[in-house]
């Protein structure tokens, strides 16, 4: 018998157990007080006939016992759970009280979901870049200027001109997301009128929902080429439609609603009274904006800005299409340069042999973008509370 | 401050320059609008300029003689029988139907036999053979069948393909284009609506024109199905622990910043995970939907808590209070009162983590989503382990290909991409206009 019908069997015992249950419950009662209501008792059944036999399953085959025996082991511990359940039924039995325990150690599980989810990130990264650093000397990784993985070893893995693309791009994006998103907000809170905010802020709301490979291809068809052909190429920029330019004005693109609606959130959580203050003072409104509005939003302005860095440091779609694959370490912005998330792809797909360096570098490059990231969102998310306290 | 103003009437140099900067910081927030709205038209405009054109297809309409000894040699019409007829004798009918056709035409050629047999698509002759193997009773018959023409033929026909490339390519030759002409003349070549886009599957490098987004459809579709199953009721459980049930101290502190820098660990992250956990650790097999499933039901569960959570908030702690003062349990208040008015807004969080879930590509490309997958998926349960692929998968590796004619595809699944998400979107609007109350 396939485990799977084994565990259907089981799910369908708790049919008869909840109605064997119920029944028992409304007869011991004979017309008198039960402490729950019927039904109670039925889940009641149902949690003790399921519940244990499904751990029981789920423990003997983690460690790896299966066959009939241990199937068996499993039948027998749903039909015991099933006599135990009637057994304990009686008009006195706080079936409700068993029922909610049960439901209040589901719900707590559930939410160590989460921290089993990035416990799993932290451990499987760790585990695999032990094992990289194993095989490879991790003076080299972190600071070799080389990156040049070979298929027959002798690579040079070293981290930081994928760490220096990766910088170079986030910066460009974040030169042209922050401006463009902070005057946006600015405007949008201090200065348009009900009309246009109406119209505007759903626009850059939907540039937000936009999957990231859509700007990918817009950057890989449509502004790299513009790009080449209308100021790289005239200029004697290069000649290249994959650049950092290229990636670095689309991840632009694609964080502006995300700076502009962080900071919009912020600049409307300053006090009307310090605006109505510094107007009454005979400040004009961009005076206001910039000696009062904007001080005082600071903090919050800047965990946004940090928050944007982390989304375009771990961005991936948008350089994988539109940034190149050559790992360099220059300052020229129409080469192209590569960055960690776009080693990551190139380094596990197609066929990786998960026991060369060649491989395993990605869960090292995994790693220290986890960290990286990590690092930017607990500061910005630090930053952002901090902030919101002050004006509590 | 010491001069005092000359007149009130005319303005002095200092409130003007004051002015001035008041003029020039409105000009730069209106031009910051200005450019984010420019980038999204721009964006929209190419998306739409590029990729309707794959929602047409040229095809060739010419009559095909499904001669009888030629597609059921045994004469028996016995299915296994004609099933042994391959796609070459298909070839070869679609080949002496098109020289017949441009005979009866009139139409005149510098190509050779193999550049005329090249207009068309090497995928017609298996498209004619499976509706010959479907309804055998067209054996025999004279009919005139709609047949894919080739992939440079129909860029041609859309003007991406022009006589100055059929000079580099060799893939084809002017004088097919001239052929390709007189055709579209003489109203054999035209170009229609392309179902198929949507419902075929994907095709080899050599036959763009073939290619279709159905198998990615039908495993974006599976993935959304085990995002849905497995994240939403973890989720909805996780924020009513967290909001209800868990003691104020550090370990709900915890596991409140651990799931909000969980939503914002970059997506890719996630990939790595699937690939150790899921692939490498536990074994399942690489570019299935469960996989992909699994790994973006992890990474939309903290979107969705937080949307929850905030949903639970949001219903007034009165509510709660009654109920506990009518000797409801706590459990009784949460899920008889407090969950059913959370429900508006926990679902349109929910559509919108799925929305998110559904443009997701990194990831995807770790678990090996991108392979190339000829077959349909089958029926889940057991077709969520066959390998599949995904919209967002899927227009990665069209752009991956050397014939230019896959990233016209690529737009065009942009375009069905952006349509499901703008119907999730708005459904979640709606939900939110028609459900939510205000307290």
């Amino acid at each position: 018998m396939p485990d799977s019908r084994l565990v259907a069997a089981i799910l369908l015992l708790s049919i008869p157990a909840y109605i064997l249950g119920r029944r028992r419950a409304v007869s011991a009662a004979a017309g008198g007080r039960l402490h729950s209501l019927p039904g109670h008792y039925g889940w009641a059944a149902v949690q003790l006939t399921v519940l244990p036999p499904l751990g029981l399953h789920l423990a003997l085959a983690g460690a790896g016992w299966a066959g009939p025996a241990a199937q068996a082991a499993v039948a027998l511990a749903a039909l015991a759970g099933l006599g135990a359940a009637l057994h304990r039924t009686r008009p006195g039995f706080r079936a409700r009280h068993a029922v909610e325990r049960g439901i209040a150690g589901f719900l707590l599980l559930a939410s160590l979901v989460a921290i089993a989810t990035t416990a799993g990130i932290v451990l499987s990264m760790l585990f695999e870049t032990r094992r990289f650093f194993s095989l490879y000397d991790w003076r080299d990784f972190f600071f070799s200027t080389t990156w040049a993985p070979r298929f027959r070893g002798e690579s040079q893995l070293g981290i930081l001109p994928l760490l220096w693309g990766t910088l170079y791009i986030s910066t460009v994006a974040l030169a042209v997301a922050v401006p463009v998103g902070l005057f946006a907000a600015i405007h949008l809170s201090e200065y348009a009128g009900p009309r246009l905010r109406a119209v505007v802020k759903p626009a850059l709301e939907i540039l937000a929902g936009i999957p990231t490979i859509v700007y990918g291809l817009f950057a890989l068809t449509v502004v790299g080429p513009m790009l080449r052909d209308h100021l790289a190429q005239p200029l004697g920029l290069g000649s290249g439609a994959s650049s950092v330019m290229t990636a670095g004005l689309v991840m632009g693109i694609m964080l502006i609603p995300f700076v502009s609606s962080l900071s919009d959130d912020i600049i409307s959580q300053v006090p009307q009274n310090l605006r109505d203050g510094a107007l009454a003072l005979g400040a004009t409104r961009s005076e206001m904006i910039r000696r009062v509005v904007l001080p005082a939003a600071l903090p919050g302005v800047v965990g946004a800005v940090l928050l944007a860095a982390s989304r375009a440091i771990g961005e991936t779609m948008i350089v994988v299409l539109g940034a190149g694959a050559a790992a360099r370490l220059s300052l020229d912005p129409f080469e192209a340069m590569t960055t960690v998330t776009v080693k990551i792809v190139s380094q596990l797909t197609g066929d990786a042999d998960f026991s060369a360096p060649e491989a395993l570098v990605a869960f090292a490059l995994g790693l220290t973008l986890f960290a990286v990231t990590l690092a930017l969102n607990i500061l910005a998310l630090w930053i952002v509370r901090r902030y919101r306290e002050q004006y509590e | 401050m010491t001069d005092a103003p000359a007149s009130l009437f005319s303005h002095d140099p200092r409130l003007r320059r004051r002015r001035a900067a008041e003029r020039r910081f409105h000009a730069c927030g209106l031009a910051a609008i200005l450019a984010g709205v420019a980038a999204l038209l721009v964006l929209l405009g190419s998306v739409v300029a590029s990729g309707t054109g794959a929602f047409r297809q040229a095809r060739i309409h010419i009559p095909v003689m499904l001669a009888a000894e030629a597609v059921d040699p045994s004469g028996t019409g016995d299915a296994g029988a004609m099933a042994r007829v391959t796609t070459i004798t298909y070839g070869r009918i679609i080949e002496a139907a098109l020289h017949d056709a441009l005979a009866a035409a009139g139409i005149g050629t510098s190509a050779t036999g193999d550049e005329i047999a090249a207009m068309i698509s090497r995928e017609a002759p298996a498209r004619l053979r499976a509706m010959v193997l479907n309804r055998p009773e067209l054996r025999g018959q004279r009919l005139t069948v709609p047949l894919l023409a080739a992939g440079r033929i129909d860029g041609y026909l859309r003007g991406r393909v022009t006589m100055a490339d059929a000079e580099r390519d060799r893939h084809v030759s002017a004088a097919q284009l001239e052929l390709a002409d007189a055709m579209v003349a003489a109203g054999l070549l035209r170009r229609n609506r392309n179902p198929a886009f949507l419902t075929a599957t994907d095709a080899s490098d050599l036959r763009p024109e073939a290619a279709g987004l159905g198998v990615a459809i039908l495993g974006s579709a599976y993935m959304m199905l085990i995002v849905l199953a497995l994240s939403l009721p973890l989720g909805v459980a996780a924020a009513i622990h967290l909001e209800e049930f868990a003691p104020r101290n550090r370990w709900t502190d915890l596991i409140e910043v651990n799931i909000a820098n969980l939503a914002a660990v970059p997506s890719i992250v996630f990939g790595v995970l699937g690939l150790a956990i899921f692939i490498n650790l536990a074994g399942l097999p690489q570019s299935t939907p469960l996989v992909g499933g699994l790994v973006l039901a992890l990474m939309t569960l903290p979107t969705i808590i937080i949307s929850a959570g905030a949903a639970l908030r949001a219903v007034p702690p009165g509510l709660r209070d009654a109920a506990l003062a009518l000797g409801a349990s706590r459990m009784q208040a949460v899920f008889h009162h407090v969950l059913p008015l959370a429900m508006p807004g926990i679902l349109t969080g929910a559509i919108i983590g799925l929305a998110q879930a559904l443009g997701e590509t990194a990831p995807l490309l770790l678990i090996g989503m991108v392979a190339f997958v000829r077959d349909y998926p089958g029926a889940p349960p057991q077709g969520l382990l066959d390998p599949a692929s995904a919209l967002p998968a899927q227009i990665y590796n069209w752009t991956q290909r050397a014939d230019p004619a896959f990233v016209e595809r690529a737009w065009g699944a942009i375009i069905v991409l952006l349509a499901l998400l703008l119907v999730m979107n708005a459904a979640a609007v709606v939900l939110r206009r028609r459900l939510e109350r205000r307290w």
